[in-house]
């Protein structure tokens, strides 16, 4: 787990621990615990975590706005906070200020494209946008002939087609057809499609990684008061092991996204050593996902598969966060392209160099 | 939170690139002078004394030991490097690699003075070999099982009994094991072991090697019949060994060993299918390269926490646990690769014959230097399980 030594993470875990409480917000049927969990984290400035003052944001480091992803993630939040800083920290790339208000970033996926015509107008259509039907704008990613744009888009412009990813979160289908932008400017060189997607699977890595952490938490937790053939069931092997192998899979999933912020935090261009720490973080806590999130659900049993257990919450979300940004199907593909271009010499001074 | 397991983003210092230059371009050096074949990881001729003396010349060993001693008092992060560099480039290290992990480290702490400047200089140099002798015939993953006596007489200690599964013993100089001086108590059963330092190659010790799967012995019996060990070989506490097995298992466990050992058939595999990958082929490679660079990531991470005073010992047994089996897994998901290359890749027979020992290899590598089973129960204590 991150330590929360910087106020923002600070700030965050309090205000999830008082308005995002997993277990409250499970009971509660009517959603009533969004609005004024999004109004506190407003407040405190987070969703604008990455944009600067002077464009509207609260000005935090990019490694300060990461370890806040990741305790998100511990209380698998879902409103879209993580989506906000994304579309704020792209908009501030191409220094167009940031809106009061939900955001999200569109495309949310490598293969959707984009195109921004003469007249500055945008079309295209994006599948799985998280969040886009609660969004007030999107900050899109467009390609014309001139090259990359950044893009300001009132939601209200925009036929938003409504659809949930299995971890019951809004996973849109968005269409924009000659769609007049709020603002649009050129993206700074550098800035593509790509390094929007490796910054998007940055942030759902440390999600899942928090998410994991919590499920080894929660997991540990109940095995040590559940009792079954008149004992304990953590004092079995069998349920040892493979909590163990939930530590494991939590721990590998903290260190690939841990690695893969620090990473970006601290690089001056995305170059071949920061795609492969984000690639492989996004393709690595991929995995973790799925097999530690088997676990949690091993070891809780039946109880863990009841819509009043907390449980799903952290499990279905990781395994849905997996589609965003790239799948680890998708990155795979493109990492052991670069490698196998690089030739398999260059493989480990690469990854040697991290 | 039960578990807060730590992996901080610890980056090895500018320093250390410095000193992987220095490692690449020795190693390059070595492979130009024939000394050994980066291809080659089954390789007849793994006990290279040559090799290891010039290792130590270039102050590589015992590196972050005192300086009265032989060593360089430099980092565990600078050690790290040199151990990364050799062990990709398959460099026969056989004949060091104990004594500067594990068995200096141990002398270093138990060992009286006049013993450490005698041997740790030696360490040093290169000169020296070191086995471990902790299995027994009916006692391996359960260590405090051990059953060879040290019964006490004059000056010192009379050995009786069997070691097995000893590597390296038949080059050894000297062994670093644990003797029975004591039964073990009601309360506890991990009391009466001690810990002694054994000069090989003196009588009363007999070495048969054993044969491997792999067609190698590089693995031992060691039968000891009155053997004689002086009081001052005993290190640390009489009938207390199980006290001094403490942090530097740590070391031991997350090192780069634990998850390079069959990396070979990796880079391998990337040359024979060359620039321009089919989708099955990139997918493969790139998962795989995605789980090495985070165990790598891990593995440095306990390396920086352990250099900065931590004690990661859980963190550490989690890196062997899910490393050993992760290389014990990697011949198997290249050969699956492997049954897509081009029959006109130019080093296809390389592939293979690399993958041919690395298959023969793998079942090892969860077994070796502690047990998957066991790791699994130390990591589960930690989370509080037991």
């Amino acid at each position: 787990m991150v330590e929360s030594d910087n106020i923002v993470v600070e700030t965050a875990e309090k205000i999830f621990a008082d308005l995002a409480d997993p277990q409250t917000i499970n009971n509660d049927k009517k959603n009533s615990w969004q609005a004024p969990l999004w109004q506190a984290l407003s407040e405190a400035g987070l969703p604008l975590s990455w944009v600067p003052d002077d464009l509207g944001g609260s000005g935090a480091s990019l490694a300060d706005g990461f370890a806040l992803l990741n305790a998100a993630g511990r209380f698998a939040v879902a409103v879209p906070l993580a989506e906000t800083m994304l579309a704020g920290w792209l908009l501030a790339q191409a220094r167009i200020a940031s809106p009061e208000g939900e955001m999200t970033v569109v495309p949310a996926s490598p293969k959707d494209r984009i195109t921004i015509d003469g007249d500055g107008a945008l079309s295209g259509r994006a599948r799985g946008v998280p969040f886009a039907k609660a969004a007030k704008h999107f900050a899109v990613l467009a390609h014309g002939k001139d090259g990359v744009s950044i893009a300001l888009v009132d939601a209200s412009k925009v036929r938003t087609e409504p659809g949930l990813n299995v971890g019951y979160d809004h996973s849109d289908t968005v269409t924009l057809d000659k769609v007049q932008p709020v603002t649009v400017k050129p993206a700074p060189k550098g800035v593509d499609q790509t390094t929007l997607m490796l910054m998007g699977g940055v942030a759902r890595s440390l999600q899942i990684a928090g998410a994991l952490e919590s499920m080894l938490d929660i997991s540990v937790r109940y095995s040590n008061e559940r009792v079954a053939f008149e004992k304990k069931i953590s004092k079995f092997q069998a349920v040892q092991h493979n909590l163990a192998r939930l530590a494991g899979e939590s721990a590998a999933a903290l260190a690939a996204a841990t690695s893969a912020a620090d990473a970006i935090a601290n690089a001056k261009s995305f170059g071949d050593e920061v795609y492969l720490e984000a690639a492989s973080a996004k393709i690595r806590c991929a995995e973790a996902a799925e097999k530690g999130g088997g676990i949690a659900h091993q070891v809780h049993g039946a109880i863990g598969f009841t819509i009043e257990h907390i449980l799903h919450r952290y499990s279905l979300r990781a395994l849905a966060w997996r589609d965003d940004f790239g799948s680890e199907s998708y990155w795979a593909v493109e990492l052991g392209k670069l490698v196998a271009v690089r030739g398999a010499d260059e493989l480990w001074p690469l990854v040697a160099s991290r | 939170m039960t578990a807060a397991l730590r992996f901080d983003p610890i980056r090895l210092p500018e320093k250390c690139e410095q000193l992987r230059k220095e490692v690449r371009a020795f190693l390059a050096e070595e492979i130009a002078g024939g000394t050994f074949d980066p291809h080659k990881p089954n390789r007849e001729d793994t006990d290279v004394p040559e090799f290891s003396r010039k290792v130590g010349a270039r102050g590589w060993l015992g590196m972050t030991w005192p300086k009265k001693y032989g060593g360089q008092e430099r980092s565990f992060l600078e050690r790290y490097v040199v151990t990364e560099e050799m062990r990709v480039a398959n460099a026969p290290t056989r004949r060091f690699f104990v004594a500067d992990r594990q068995s200096g480290p141990v002398l270093l702490k138990y060992a009286p003075e006049h013993i450490k400047m005698d041997i740790l200089p030696r360490i040093c140099r290169g000169e020296i070999c070191f086995a471990i002798g902790m299995s027994e015939p009916n006692s391996g993953s359960d260590l405090f099982a051990a059953k060879t006596r040290a019964t006490k007489t004059d000056g010192g200690y009379l050995i009786n009994g069997t070691k097995i599964w000893t590597s390296s013993a038949h080059i050894a100089d000297y062994m670093i094991a644990i003797f029975r001086t004591s039964p073990p108590t009601k309360e506890n059963r991990r009391h009466g072991l001690t810990q002694f330092l054994v000069k090989m190659k003196q009588p009363g010790i007999k070495v048969n090697p054993i044969g491997q799967i792999t067609g190698q012995y590089e693995f031992n019996e060691v039968v000891f019949t009155d053997h004689f060990i002086p009081d001052d070989h005993v290190l640390g506490e009489v009938d207390g060994a199980w006290k001094q097995a403490t942090s530097e298992l740590a070391y031991e466990r997350s090192g780069p060993e634990r998850f390079l050992e069959t990396y070979y058939v990796l880079t391998e595999l990337v040359r024979a299918v060359g620039p321009n990958p089919d989708t099955r082929s990139a997918e493969g490679i790139g998962r795989l390269v995605a789980q090495l660079h985070t165990m790598r990531r891990m593995s440095v991470s306990v390396a920086g926490m352990l250099q900065a005073g931590k004690e990661p010992v859980v963190e550490a047994s989690i890196v062997k646990d899910i490393g050993t089996v992760w290389e014990q897994q990697l011949p198997h998901r290249v050969r699956d690769l492997a049954a897509f290359v081009e029959e006109t890749a130019t080093n296809r027979e390389t592939l293979e014959r690399q993958l041919d020992f690395a298959i023969k290899t793998a079942p090892k590598l969860t077994i070796q230097g502690g047990t998957t089973e066991v790791l699994r129960g130390i990591i589960a204590r930690g989370l509080g399980l037991r």
